[in-house]
């Protein structure tokens, strides 16, 4: 009876497959728990001290370029939250950038005018078939020969460039400034009832109305008029030469310019395509009947032919946004003080915790990729057709 | 079945393989003599400790003491592959086997004698960390350094040295971290920091290179201890010994004025440590597992510290650095072997 059940258990496709998936998936389970269990022992023979406790040791090394106080006192974990934060610093204006500049070039791409069109092209094919670490450094090298701190180029009154960064005045808030940002945020609130409004106005009677500008004048001068009420409340702490820097003031280093370029020229060229690909897969026919219905060009553009070329482009540039932000771990190669080049480099070197500092950095990529791909999902769910079409 | 089966075998292979690179360290010793020559983990770059000149052959202080082991296993001083490892690397490829000792201007400190399975044989340089600066800045301590960018080599015990120093003098700095000599000497060269920090030795290094050397000065502050040596694995002591003992004997060598012209002739000397060194009188190789000659031959073919010194960093050469600490107890430094016997 029992040899019955295994044999049938064995020749029937569904459960056969099953047990040998089984089988794999047990088999891989024990290789993985043999190399942990391999890995621990020969760093405990060669008397190698492994485990998180440096985490609350203090780092002992200073970190120029970060967006929350730090010093040589602080801990190791801290560290990990500085380069962190840098890390996203980079990947988002890097995204940000490179949306901007891709939808322009790949628009580019597809205009009548000869010109343009081949300079877009040739851009494309000679950024995306360059390595982008060569890029990075390529353009941090032509910063560090801008002018030297005491040749520093005055853009306008308290902006200079040098080859030590960007230095412009540091904006220093003072009280009645929340009422400002109070009304900044009323005018926002205010805009959205004001389309919704005027797009069922529209609705009803057809006559269409300035949404876009009403709302741009709204959001602008709102905050402006307050702030002058409030009797400008936000002075401006001026950088001035003093000894071998300028003090005061806000800073943009030359190595966070360096990658930002690097990075978004790059994805820049990809997302270009990307774009140029989504607007062509929108079909002839449905720009020739936008204009036959008498839509201006713009409008055609807007209303007709993105809407659906998003759906086509969306899903690739949420790749491009992951290889980004998994670029950005170059930094290291210019010295921008991201995740990989502060925490993953001068902590491991500090504590010898290679093993510990490399999985958190992994996990922390791993996480951050995850999170980008869920927004893009969702958004990219929110572009595609509705209904039952 | 049989394509599981083989799968499973694979996986078994795969495994027994990888125990048996991680778990078989035998004795470095019978490693090293079965290749055929000394693995050894040098500076990817630092002229006058180990940097390829221009025929592309190794050379510097660091690299001598390879040389003198490698002369000492094989008595041929030329058996040694040389691999560039990075700050940041070179912990681990030491740890993993891959290379048998690391000469590499590497700190001795507790930590990493300790902590990661390192062993340090030796000092072959006392060096300490110093500041270079531009002549034309007019800076002559590193107490008027307030305020300065300071381009600095990351994975290093620099870092913590500059963080204190900065700190113990209540001075602000801006870090611009580098990850290699070369990047350091770019960036600080364009301007990109006023200050460079590094081990003293490393600056002088550094400074024979730019184009024009007396435009830069490095300041008279020394902020911290660097005894600079090779180290080995933790836990085979034999080999530890012959490390250890094969830079001992240059610098007994240069205590007993042997040099490597004159081998032949000493073994004639009168000095009864002076034949031990040289094994007229047997039995000392035999301890270390080594033929009696090994010293004979370090010192032929490598030469004594003094000479490996003068060679390759000494005042006639582009470095020029003074023996200073780094001269004989008897002569006024601090280098100082155990007794020959």
């Amino acid at each position: 009876m029992s040899t019955n059940v295994f044999r049938r258990l064995l020749f029937d496709e569904k459960s056969r497959s099953l047990i040998v998936q089984a089988f794999v998936i047990g088999i891989f389970a024990v290789f993985i728990y043999l190399l942990v269990q391999q890995t621990a022992t020969n760093l405990d023979k060669r008397g190698i001290s492994s485990g998180f406790d440096f985490l609350s040791m203090s780092a002992g090394y200073d970190i120029s370029i970060r967006l929350i106080p730090f010093t040589s006192e602080d801990t190791h974990l801290r560290a990990y939250f500085v380069g962190l934060l840098n890390t996203l610093m980079i990947a988002i204006c890097g995204c940000f950038l490179a949306t901007i500049l891709g939808f322009v070039v790949g628009v580019i791409r597809l205009s009548s005018n000869w010109l343009f069109r081949n300079i877009a092209y040739v851009y494309v094919e000679f950024t995306r078939n360059v390595p982008v670490l060569l890029q990075i450094v390529l353009y941090y090298s032509i910063l560090l020969h801008l002018p030297k701190i005491k040749q520093a180029i005055v853009l306008f009154e308290g902006f200079y460039l040098t080859n030590r960064g960007l230095y412009s005045p540091l904006p220093i808030i003072k009280d009645g400034f929340s009422i400002v940002l109070a009304s900044f945020v009323i005018a926002i609130i205010l805009s959205i009832f004001i389309k919704k409004n005027l797009k069922r106005k529209q609705e009803q009677t057809g006559k269409q109305y300035p949404i876009f500008l009403i709302n741009s004048a709204l959001i602008i001068f709102t905050p402006i008029i307050f702030y002058y009420i409030m009797g400008m409340p936000i002075e401006f702490e001026i950088p001035v030469l003093k000894g071998f820097n300028f003090k005061g003031g806000m800073v943009i280093r030359p190595e966070f310019i360096g990658m930002l370029l690097g990075l978004s020229i790059y994805t820049a060229a990809f997302i270009s395509e990307t774009v140029r690909s989504g607007i062509i897969s929108v079909s002839k026919g449905q720009r020739e009947a936008s204009q036959a219905l008498g839509l201006k060009s713009n409008l055609v553009m807007r209303l007709i032919v993105i809407p659906q070329a998003l759906r086509v482009i969306i899903p690739p540039l949420t790749s491009q946004y992951l290889n980004l932000t998994k670029n950005s771990s170059l930094g290291i190669a210019i010295g921008y003080a991201d995740l990989v080049h502060g925490f993953g480099g001068i902590s491991l070197n500090q504590t010898g915790r290679a093993i510990e500092i490399m999985l958190m950095v992994m996990l922390t990529y791993l996480t951050i990729s995850l999170i980008i791909s869920l927004f893009m999902n969702i958004y990219n769910k929110s572009v595609q057709f509705k209904g039952n079409a | 079945m049989t394509k599981i089966k083989s799968l499973f075998v694979s996986l078994l292979l795969t495994l027994g393989i990888s125990t048996a690179i991680a778990g078989g360290h035998g004795s470095t010793l019978d490693v090293v003599k079965e290749r055929g020559k000394v693995m050894c983990g040098s500076n990817t770059g630092l002229a006058g400790f180990g940097a390829p000149n221009d025929a592309g052959v190794w050379e510097g202080i660091d690299v001598d003491v390879c040389r003198a082991v490698a002369a000492a296993v094989f008595g041929d001083a030329s058996k040694v592959e040389y691999v560039p490892v990075t700050t940041k690397v070179r912990f681990t490829v030491l740890q993993s086997g891959e290379i048998d000792l690391l000469a590499r201007n590497t700190t001795w400190t507790l930590s990493r004698d300790v902590d990661l399975g390192l062993e340090f044989v030796g000092v072959n340089y006392y060096d300490g960390q110093g500041f270079m600066v531009p002549a034309s800045l007019g800076v002559s301590s590193a107490t008027e350094l307030d305020g300065a960018s300071v381009c600095i080599q990351v994975g290093t015990t620099t870092e913590m040295n500059l963080a204190d120093y900065f700190k113990a003098n209540g001075m602000s700095y801006e870090s611009v971290p580098v990850e290699t000599n070369s990047e350091a000497d770019a960036a600080y060269t364009a301007g990109r920091c006023d200050v460079y920090t590094t081990d003293a030795s490393g600056l002088y290094s550094s400074r024979a290179g730019y184009p024009d050397p007396s435009a830069h000065v490095v300041l008279p502050e020394i902020i911290s201890k660097e005894p600079l040596g090779p180290a080995v694995r933790h836990g085979d002591s034999e080999w530890a010994d012959i490390v250890r003992w094969s830079l001992n004997a240059m610098i007994i060598g240069e205590e007993l004025g042997i040099t490597s012209s004159n081998v032949e002739e000493m073994k004639g000397s009168k000095n009864p440590e002076v034949l031990r060194l040289l094994g007229v009188e047997a039995g000392y190789g035999a301890m270390l597992g080594l033929s009696d000659d090994w010293a004979a031959n370090i010192l032929t073919q490598v030469g004594n510290y003094s000479e490996s010194f003068e060679k390759h960093i000494g005042p006639n050469t582009p470095i020029n650095i003074q023996r200073g600490l780094n001269a004989l107890y008897k002569d006024g430094g601090i280098l100082y072997a155990p007794p020959f016997r």
